[in-house]
């Protein structure tokens, strides 16, 4: 563990903008837990003698059309965010980890099958899938789940995959089937803890790309309905109004979900160059 | 020649059948009853059943499924259910839209990412690297449809430069003759100016915004290939003959770079195709993405099935083409095949 963290540190003070993410997630993180106890409003609480008011001092982040307090919107609508795309990458990781590995480790019809699986989700545009996936099953935020976990599928499924076949016949692999193991305990005990980090890699790397997609989506309409709080639905209510001059309710929670996808992406950067210095670009 | 034209085909039926098997899951296998829904909410059970036989829905999956590829083959999507209107008419008609938007943006990235990724190569650790880093990792973390607002409030309502961000064509003006439905090639070819000059002016903002979002596969994988190429031996020898470097990183170097680039078009018509239903939704475009979502709206499925067959049969056909470039462009693959 030591040298990991020597490592880390290493990375961290070669490259401080992996140390700016690590520290506005920290801020995201703090957001998703206490964003209710934190917002000075209500987010849902409407005045309406106070709607459409530019940022103050009040309002740090202005007023929406019912004269709901952005700010404290924005706060709120983080959990809800974060909790969207954290669920979808787990469940997008379990799906995808699995079938993966199990394709590469057993090659054969099990690998054909995950294989032409994955290449049928990425026949198509992924975000017209996730549209298609959720309109069908429902407008509900679990379905945004489901259909983000969907479109990432694939990536999961093909590195678990190249992953478990290079280690298919791998020393430590002989040895624990040569132990007396099964073939589900040597997959899942010894061949899925080894693939392990260049998974939370790829869970970092995706997390930015499905707050994108789930944030994408509620602004069409699907999935997060009005009045909850949330970034791409706060965008969507703000749209209505930029042409007539009042940006703030607009910008701040776009921002927010700039900065938030921001973060990750360079979190998945920087988590890559401290665990697989290898795949560094 | 026809040859290589007729094995990448071969590779595109088990996708085109893989994307009818899901959309045909999407429209019958999931949870909800589409005869209840057709049928209204104050429908006696009668009446229902009576939709449901009329849908064919009291089949057989195996026997809807064939009735399925059946339609699909007279080229039936269905009805639109708020206009009444066959789907497949209505998505031929604003397809046009949504190609011009879509092309026109991947014009647009190709021609600021690949500049940008040979220079990045070129003068590797300096600013201008520096700066193509920069904008990748923002250009990927951009909501494409906050970029459009933004644009559109700054260069709109700020600063007065576009116009209103409503459609292809300001109300004012009529759309040029139709001949290819592209109203920038429609009406450079009538000579119309003036439609044309709109037109862009219409066109600018929507397709940056889209550009921006997916200009980043393209310049960072610009920027890796030719660092690659410009390490190799041959380059080196290039070099050392005494070649200008003008000639080293165009016709050397260049030429071998962008094999790599063609194989990542394939993304990035995968993020433009996705972009372009929310930028669509952001500056009132008359495209499929827009019919898409008001469909969605109004939950009238058989346009949003519609729309979803018809982007996944062109993402097919375009990672098809992409392909037969790749081919055309390398010989090497060429002969392999």
């Amino acid at each position: 563990m030591l040298p990991l963290l020597r490592h880390a540190r290493y990375v961290l003070s070669e490259n401080p903008v992996t140390g700016l993410a690590f520290g506005l997630f920290a801020l995201f993180l703090i957001a998703a837990l206490f964003g209710p106890v934190l917002a000075p409003y209500n987010p849902l609480q409407s005045n309406a003698a106070m709607a459409l008011k530019p940022p103050s001092a009040a309002h740090w982040f202005g007023t929406d059309q019912l004269g709901r307090d952005i700010f404290s919107r924005v706060l709120v609508a983080t959990r809800l965010d974060l909790t969207i795309a954290f669920a979808s990458v787990i469940l997008a990781f379990m799906l995808g980890a699995l079938s993966g590995v199990a394709a590469g480790y057993f090659g054969g019809w099990t690998d054909r099958i995950v294989g032409r699986l994955a290449d049928t989700i990425m026949a198509f545009p992924l975000f017209v899938l996730a549209m298609g996936i959720v309109a069908a099953l429902g407008n509900e935020v679990i379905n945004i789940v489901i259909a983000t976990a969907i479109i990432n599928f694939p990536l999961y499924a093909r590195v678990a995959r190249a992953e478990a076949n290079v280690r298919r016949d791998a020393g430590f692999v002989e040895a624990a089937r040569l132990s007396g193991n099964g073939e589900a305990r040597v997959l899942l005990g010894h061949v899925l803890p080894n693939i392990m980090p260049i998974m939370m890699v790829q869970m970092s790397l995706t997390m930015g790309y499905a707050i994108l997609n789930a944030a994408g989506l509620s602004f069409i309409g699907l999935g997060v309905r009005p009045p909850a709080a949330e970034w791409g639905i706060m965008v969507a209510e703000g749209a209505n109004f930029i042409q007539s001059g009042e940006w703030w309710i607009a910008l701040f929670p776009g921002a927010t979900l700039m900065l938030a996808v921001f973060c990750f992406n360079l979190l998945g950067d920087g988590l890559r160059d401290i665990i697989d210095p290898r795949m560094r670009t | 020649m026809l040859n290589l034209l007729l094995s990448r085909l071969a590779t595109a039926i088990p996708s085109i059948v893989g994307v009818v098997i899901v959309t045909f899951m999407l429209t019958r296998l999931l949870p909800g009853d589409p005869a209840a829904y057709f049928a209204g909410l104050a429908a006696s059970p009668q009446a229902i059943a009576e939709i449901r036989t009329k849908l064919g829905l009291d089949k057989s999956l195996p026997e809807q499924f064939v009735g399925y590829i059946g339609d699909l083959l007279q080229g039936n999507l269905g009805n639109s259910l708020s206009t009444g209107q066959p789907v497949v008419a209505e998505i031929a008609t604003r397809l046009p839209a949504s190609a011009e938007l879509t092309l026109f943006a991947l014009i647009v990235a190709v021609a600021i990412a690949i500049p940008l990724g040979v220079l990045a190569a070129v003068k590797q650790g300096t600013w201008i690297d520096h700066l193509c880093r920069i904008v990748t990792t923002a250009g990927v973390s951009l909501p494409v449809f906050f970029t459009g607002l933004l644009f559109a409030y700054v260069f709109y309502y700020l600063l007065q430069w576009a116009p209103a961000p409503t459609g292809r064509l300001d109300v004012f003006m009529s759309p040029p003759t139709h001949i290819t439905g592209f109203y920038l090639i429609d009406s450079a070819l009538t000579g119309n100016l003036e439609t044309l000059w709109g037109a862009l002016r219409q066109l600018a903002l929507p397709a940056i915004s889209m550009a921006i979002f997916s200009l980043a596969p393209l310049a960072r994988m610009t920027r890796g290939s030719m660092l690659a190429v410009l390490g190799s031996d041959f380059i080196r020898t290039a070099r050392a003959s005494g070649l200008s470097p003008r000639t080293v990183i165009f016709t050397y170097a260049f030429r071998n770079a962008v094999l790599p680039v063609i194989t990542t078009l394939g993304m990035v018509f995968s993020f433009l195709l996705g972009a372009n239903v929310l930028v669509e939704t952001v500056f009132a475009w008359p495209g499929i993405g827009l019919y898409a979502v008001n469909a969605l709206i109004t939950s009238d499925y058989a346009p949003v099935q519609g729309f979803v067959l018809t982007m996944a049969i062109l993402y097919v056909a375009l990672n098809l083409a992409i392909d037969f470039v790749y081919g055309l462009v390398d010989p090497r693959v060429r002969l392999d095949s």
